[in-house]
């Protein structure tokens, strides 16, 4: 629909309009709240279902992964390498536990495939690496994550 | 010429030549910060305090990159584009001066400027419009349709709207009866009338409001800036004329940009707002001796100087607002208004001028 706004007398002529656009971006520049967030001092918050980086739970030291392989089988993209071995206490135990975040979608399919509550996500985000690492085990036991 | 008008003149060329080059890389960071204030947004502020090294880092950056021609260019002039750019937009600020004349202990006098030539503002403008040479050399030797469009352009404007530039400043020069810049500056400083306690100098704005319309609007297209900035439409054409040079040689058109911007903004001070005349309020404070004798002129010279920055600064800061203003025009809007609005008023104005000075009235 062609809608015809009034125009004003002068506003044809542009100088007035001109000098009120630039008042516009005087007032905006002096006087408006910037939204930048400045990253490695503030950061944005997510919500606590955000899903990030991995990493295993572990109690009292020991992590509670039992090496059953829910996770690797439901994960979509393949990016979850598991190893079992068995501990002196006949306990299984993934000997090797291995994410390369490179192919993870960070769907979370394996956190909640996980029986033992061991495999979580974090709301960790900054994942930036100079090379392509995988996330071994020592690393993920390593991840608090804040959640 | 003896050993001291050489030394004074080397001082002189190297302190000017020092100004220029510090200006690009601080309107260039004027101009990213200020652009994201009026956005919301903050801007580089990380390097150095208030992000002021930012320049610096990127100049850096230009001078290492590869710099090598892309295939098929047409080497000659492409090699020359950039130089054809920076060096007129250097020349013209040998006719600009800076301020008053400086009278030496020994009497010698020292003027504030390179050259004072008769015909000031003629060479300003002559000098001024080479730059057009660049664009299409730029254009024409890229041997990429983006590039030649952008110059194709950008000729077509420079060339439109250095008619209404060239005729808006015929009634500064009817009213002033000179070409010499330095008269010009000089003749500003008479009284035009008395508003009770406040005498209104006889500045070009005052006595040519309808002129320095022309001129500004005029000026903002010719150097290329955002309500006409054709030549590089990033929507249409990429970077129009400089799509295809890298490193140093952009940083050249770049900083030829921002000097010809330093030069249209000491245009405007220079005609219209008094040039290097003390700023309203200091001639009041330095008192009714003038500061004449040696040191004390040395003081006024100085102060004449910084209010002449400071005009221009502001003017600077002027075609930053502007630019983040205002949206492009399209380009038969641009021809629109600058055969059929700006010649016709530049026109009208000389008339008008002619006849008021006919009458007596200057």
């Amino acid at each position: 629909m062609l809608i015809k706004k009034k125009q004003g007398l002068l506003q044809p002529y542009y100088l007035l309009e001109i000098i009120s656009g630039l008042w516009i971006t005087l007032r905006k520049m002096l006087f408006d709240k910037k939204v930048t967030i400045q990253f490695p001092e503030e950061r944005r918050v997510y919500s606590d279902r955000y899903r990030g980086m991995h990493y295993i739970k572990a109690v009292n030291g020991v992590e509670n992964c039992t090496a059953c392989m829910l996770c690797p089988t439901v994960c979509p993209a393949e990016c979850i390498h598991i190893e079992a071995g068995e501990r002196s206490d006949k306990e299984k135990y993934p000997i090797k536990f291995e994410i390369d975040v490179l192919r993870c979608c960070f769907c979370g399919m394996c956190e909640e495939a996980c029986p033992k509550d061991a495999i979580k996500l974090s709301s960790i985000y900054e994942m930036s690496q100079a090379d392509r690492t995988v996330f071994d085990k020592g690393f993920l036991l390593d991840q608090r994550g804040n959640k | 010429m003896e050993v001291f008008d050489w030394g004074v003149l080397a001082i002189k060329l190297g302190f000017l030549l020092v100004l220029l080059l510090q200006i690009p890389p601080i309107m260039v960071w004027v101009e990213r910060r200020g652009s994201a204030l009026m956005q919301n947004r903050l801007g580089p502020n990380r390097f150095g305090p208030l992000g002021l090294l930012q320049s610096l880092a990127d100049a850096i950056k230009f001078i290492f990159k590869e710099d090598r021609p892309p295939g098929m260019v047409n080497t000659f002039y492409w090699y020359l584009a950039p130089l054809i750019s920076v060096i007129p937009a250097f020349m013209v600020f040998a006719a600009m001066p800076f301020a008053s004349n400086l009278t030496l202990p020994s009497g010698q006098v020292v003027h504030l400027q390179l050259a004072d030539l008769d015909v000031g503002v003629l060479y300003i403008f002559a000098i001024g419009s080479l730059g057009v040479y660049s664009i299409i050399m730029a254009g024409w030797s890229s041997n990429s349709k983006y590039a030649l469009f952008g110059s194709l352009r950008s000729s077509n404007q420079m060339i439109s709207y250095e008619l209404s530039l060239g005729l808006s400043i015929i009634g500064i020069l009817m009213s002033f009866s000179s070409l010499k810049i330095q008269d010009i500056v000089m003749a500003q400083a008479q009284p035009l009338m008395q508003l009770g306690p406040v005498v209104i100098p006889k500045y070009g704005i005052f006595i040519q409001p309808l002129g320095f319309l022309v001129f500004l609007v005029a000026v903002f297209a010719e150097t290329n800036r955002l309500p006409f900035d054709l030549p590089e439409g990033e929507s249409e054409i990429v970077a129009g004329f400089h799509l295809e040079f890298g490193a140093m040689k952009f940083a050249l058109f770049f900083l030829a940009e921002y000097v010809n911007m330093t030069m249209a903004c000491c245009m405007i001070v220079s005609l219209y707002f008094g040039g290097w005349q003390l700023l309203p309020g200091l001639p009041g404070l330095i008192g009714a001796s003038g500061l004449t004798g040696f040191p004390l002129e040395a003081l006024r010279v100085g102060l004449e100087f910084a209010s002449f920055m400071t005009k221009v600064a502001f003017f600077l800061w002027f075609f930053v607002w502007v630019r983040w203003t205002l949206p492009r025009f399209r380009f038969d809007q641009l021809m629109n208004l600058g055969w059929k609005v700006m010649f016709p008023l530049a026109l009208l104005n000389v008339a008008l001028t002619a006849f008021l000075i006919y009458r007596g009235m200057f």
